[in-house]
């Protein structure tokens, strides 16, 4: 059942041509971005062979570029979770699946693995650009790997909270400004702590986000992201069954 | 209803409210397999909200459901199983194509791969839609749309189909075509039919349940209903009429009524054949009878009477 709706989700975001187009356009930007990296990179490239412990084209080129990524999905995420249940709700769709043989559970988790499943490409693409870079010189693998897992599990928890917006309101585009207001919330609360070890520091994924970022994979950010995802996938399951209870 | 006929849908005491508002008062219903159930009423007497709680969409406050034995309630998954549900809004996908839509909501329903594409192609011939199955949702016309809504309601074979006014904004010919299948699919399966034409029901429904402000006030089958509050009589031509007081002499008559010089309406008591008698007698004296119609009480004249409250 869950397989059955997560095929429909993906079939009707990539039946969108707009799907398409934020496809095309991310993977431009992504592209210019990895592209200035490298150049930046190249052009200094020769100092930095002088230095002791030089950064290599890792941490000089990949690392941004997922930082960077990171922020833009802030901004997609949204996007693409505002249509997932407040769609369904205006178009009245959401009766078929209320009358259906499937529980609300069901309904939120074969959508949030439909939406898993569209992010993964994107995130693999910033991967494979990096791995590109393989072919002329030694990539930092552990490294790339805990910058594509944190990266994952950010959009992971961004998908999360989207859909959890998304179950709120009969209103695509409401749920789309709610959702991004939401995570610029939780942005800002990162970016104004002041103190780094601010207790409001943990409450941001971004600055969870952070430490895979640089490669460091600590178990306390990972279970912070597994119950950020969990949190909302639940508080949208229960909106779902109250639906049923208030109308 | 014949009384061997296993029951498929029983609902008890069902109660709604919106707010403090109770919009359904203790409804109850039951329903036997090869019935087709007319549910009538007025714009907002909670039509739709009944057949929403019977599906499952909307959780009554108190009462229970139970669709073929299985508690919707605490076994929703056996219970949702077995009913097709066409809202007042067809449910449909507009960027999918009618196919995939079908086979979506057939899977959805958790029909076994192996039977679903022998069922897509029996549910299209059905409605009508063989020459659609390409073509996307959104692209359809009205009538097209309504019979995917329908046919996606009735894909995967439940043994209970509600639909909830499917006859609305089709041409006449559309609307015909969906009467036949409905009477069709009344044939093997239950079905439960909200609509507020009365016509539907006189041509369709087995049996009607007029729902007014939340209650059930009138069920009976769609025959007898038309007999409700009815007085026996006709309307009869006579080219050469008598007087009026001939007319009353005659056994049983009631009431004459001069409707224009040939036109004469007769009402008699119930269980005696003034007509016959009234024939007779006018071969006998050349009345010249031409044209002898009995009186019968539309469907909407009734409805009217229920609805007031009027006892015959």
């Amino acid at each position: 059942m869950i397989a059955t709706i997560a095929f429909k989700e993906l079939r009707s975001l990539f039946a969108a041509p707009s799907t398409w187009l934020i496809l095309a356009v991310l993977q431009f930007i992504f592209a210019w971005f990895f592209l200035a990296r490298l150049d930046a990179f190249l052009q200094v490239q020769s100092q930095l062979a002088q230095l002791a412990s030089a950064p290599g084209a890792t941490q000089a080129v990949a690392v941004p570029l997922f930082g960077a990524a990171a922020l833009i999905l802030m901004l997609l995420v949204p996007v693409f979770t505002m249509r997932m249940i407040a769609e369904e709700r205006r178009n009245q769709t959401m009766t078929l699946l209320a009358t259906a043989p499937v529980s609300s559970t069901q309904i939120v988790l074969g959508k949030f693995i439909a939406l898993l499943l569209f992010l993964l490409p994107i995130i693999a693409s910033c991967l494979l650009m990096v791995l590109a870079l393989g072919t002329g010189t030694q990539l930092d693998k552990g490294l790339l790997f805990a910058n594509a897992l944190g990266l994952l599990l950010l959009a992971a928890s961004y998908a999360a909270l989207g859909l959890y917006v998304s179950s709120l309101t009969a209103q695509p585009a409401v749920a789309a400004i709610a959702a991004l207001a939401a995570l610029f919330g939780l942005w800002l609360v990162e970016a104004s702590a002041t103190d780094n070890d601010s207790a409001w520091r943990l409450l941001a994924p971004t600055s969870h986000f952070e430490s895979f970022n640089v490669g460091l994979l600590n178990s306390g950010d990972l279970g912070y992201f597994l119950l950020f995802c969990a949190a909302f996938l639940l508080l949208a399951v229960r909106r779902l069954n109250n639906n049923r209870i208030y109308g | 209803m014949s009384d061997a006929a296993p029951v498929t849908l029983s609902a008890h005491n069902l109660s709604r409210r919106y707010g403090g508002r109770e919009v359904i008062h203790n409804l109850s219903l039951e329903l036997g397999r090869g019935e087709v159930l007319g549910l009538l009423g007025h714009n907002g007497a909670g039509k739709s909200t009944t057949l929403q709680m019977l599906t499952g969409a909307l959780a009554p406050h108190s009462g229970e459901i139970a669709i073929c034995g299985f508690d919707l309630a605490r076994q929703p998954k056996q219970a949702k199983a077995r009913i097709g549900f066409l809202p007042e809004t067809p449910p449909l996908y507009r960027d999918m194509s009618v196919d995939d839509y079908l086979l979506f909501a057939a899977r959805l329903r958790g029909m076994p791969r192996g039977v679903i594409a022998g069922a897509l192609a029996e549910t299209k011939r059905r409605c009508g839609l063989q020459d659609a199955g390409r073509k996307l949702v959104g692209t359809l016309s009205k009538g097209y749309q309504q019979r995917t809504g329908i046919a996606q309601a009735i894909i995967h074979g439940p043994e209970v189909i509600i639909l909830d006014e499917p006859t609305v904004g089709l041409d006449p010919a559309q609307i015909r075509d969906i009467r036949a299948l409905i009477r069709e699919l009344g044939d093997a399966h239950s079905v439960i039919l909200s609509t507020h034409l009365l016509g539907e029901v006189e041509s369709v429904c087995d049996r009607v349940e007029i729902l007014h402000q939340g209650r059930l006030i009138y069920g009976d089958s769609s025959a007898r209903m038309q007999q409700y509050g009815h007085q026996p009589g006709f309307i009869v031509n006579l080219l050469a009429p008598p007087d009026i007081s001939e007319l009353q002499a005659i056994s049983g008559v009631q009431q004459v009524e001069r409707l224009s010089a040939t036109r004469f309406r007769v009402l008699h008591q119930a269980g005696v054949n003034s007509g016959a008698a009234l024939l007779a007698l006018a071969g006998q004296c050349g009345w010249r009878a031409e044209q002898l119609v009995p009186l019968q009480s539309s469907l909407e004249e009734v409805f009217v009477k229920i609805t007031r409250g009027e006892t015959p």
